[in-house]
């Protein structure tokens, strides 16, 4: 038994099947979080002995938790509208994007985009691994064991699984991103955008099309 | 450290069999890849977990693995592929896997 399974035996007495998933948080009965009453009573401490201030961790979560789906957006919106910008985001992602005044936390970004051959899609197999500073914290499923296990070994099946099946000849490229490189799918841009602009643009491109488990949909 | 491999090199990857903070899944030991990208170099993470922050830095190399390679029972193309991050140290070349066969 690993140490993991031994603390969740611990979480809640186990007089029930679990259905094949495991829970992200694990309540007891009056809504505590075994995890979250050890982090409360750490801060109070430290409060208490003046090593953190009031509201500083809360702001801290607000600091990590700001980035999101709009930063990614922005950086494939400006890539569909100019071929030079997208010349170098395919170079140095990292570089490119701080030309939009995004800042990029990770090591490097790696753009991967998707043409009429090639689709892309990125996982990370050992953790939890994720653009976190322009797409945010990553959904759930991208952390859950199943989506690690089977992003790597049964892509296909996992991508119909979202509804997306590729057209015949289209090769897959699976990105584990299990070290310091982080990745962002730049989508292709959809039939019927040709007179958007670039705000209109960023409006079409959702989180899924930036790992690549979906596309951007034709305009109507 | 300087990079052993570039763009194209045909890689091995080795079973070190380390415990620890390993970066390299069991998934893709002892399959063969294409270097495809040099990402540059960093501090090894198998270090970095046990508070050695002193280096030295180890390349780092994006490397393609055929999905029909990695899975005898692979159902897609042929030309699908897997892109995975390895450090150096987890290389060989394939040339040198050979001859020590």
């Amino acid at each position: 038994m690993s140490d993991q399974e031994h603390t969740h035996d611990h979480a809640h007495s186990h007089d029930h099947a679990h259905d094949g998933h495991e829970p992200l948080v694990v309540e007891d009965e009056a809504g505590n979080i075994e995890g979250q009453i050890l982090v409360d009573a750490l801060q109070t401490l430290l409060v208490e002995r003046g090593l953190v201030f009031p509201g500083e961790v809360r702001r801290e979560i607000e600091r990590i938790e700001a980035p999101g789906v709009h930063l990614g957006a922005k950086i494939v919106a400006r890539a569909w509208v100019d071929d030079d910008f997208r010349t170098r985001l395919l170079a140095d992602g990292k570089s490119a994007v701080a030309e939009l005044g995004i800042g990029v936390g990770e090591a490097q970004l790696i753009v991967v985009a998707n043409d009429a051959d090639t689709h892309n899609f990125v996982c990370c197999t050992l953790c939890s691994c994720y653009p976190r500073s322009i797409l945010g914290q990553p959904p759930a499923w991208y952390i859950s064991k199943a989506y690690r296990a089977r992003a790597v070994r049964e892509p296909r099946a996992v991508l119909e699984e979202f509804g997306l099946v590729l057209p015949d000849g289209v090769r897959v490229l699976v990105h584990d991103s299990n070290a310091d490189m982080r990745y962002l799918v730049l989508p292709q841009r959809p039939k019927g955008s040709e007179g958007l602009g670039e705000d209109q643009l960023a409006g079409l491109i959702t989180r899924d099309c930036m790992i690549g488990v979906s596309v951007v949909g034709p305009v109507a | 450290m300087i990079p052993r491999f570039d763009a194209g090199d045909r890689v091995l990857v080795l079973d070190l069999g380390k415990s620890g903070h390993v970066r390299t899944p069991f998934y893709v030991r002892r399959h063969s890849g294409v270097v495809l990208h040099r990402c540059g170099a960093f501090l090894n993470p198998e270090d970095l977990a046990i508070g050695n922050v002193a280096g030295p830095v180890v390349p780092l190399y994006r490397v393609g693995f055929a999905m029909t390679d990695l899975w005898k029972d692979y159902r897609g193309l042929p030309a699908d592929m897997l892109c995975i991050e390895l450090y150096d140290h987890w290389l060989n070349p394939v040339e040198a896997a050979v001859r020590a066969d």
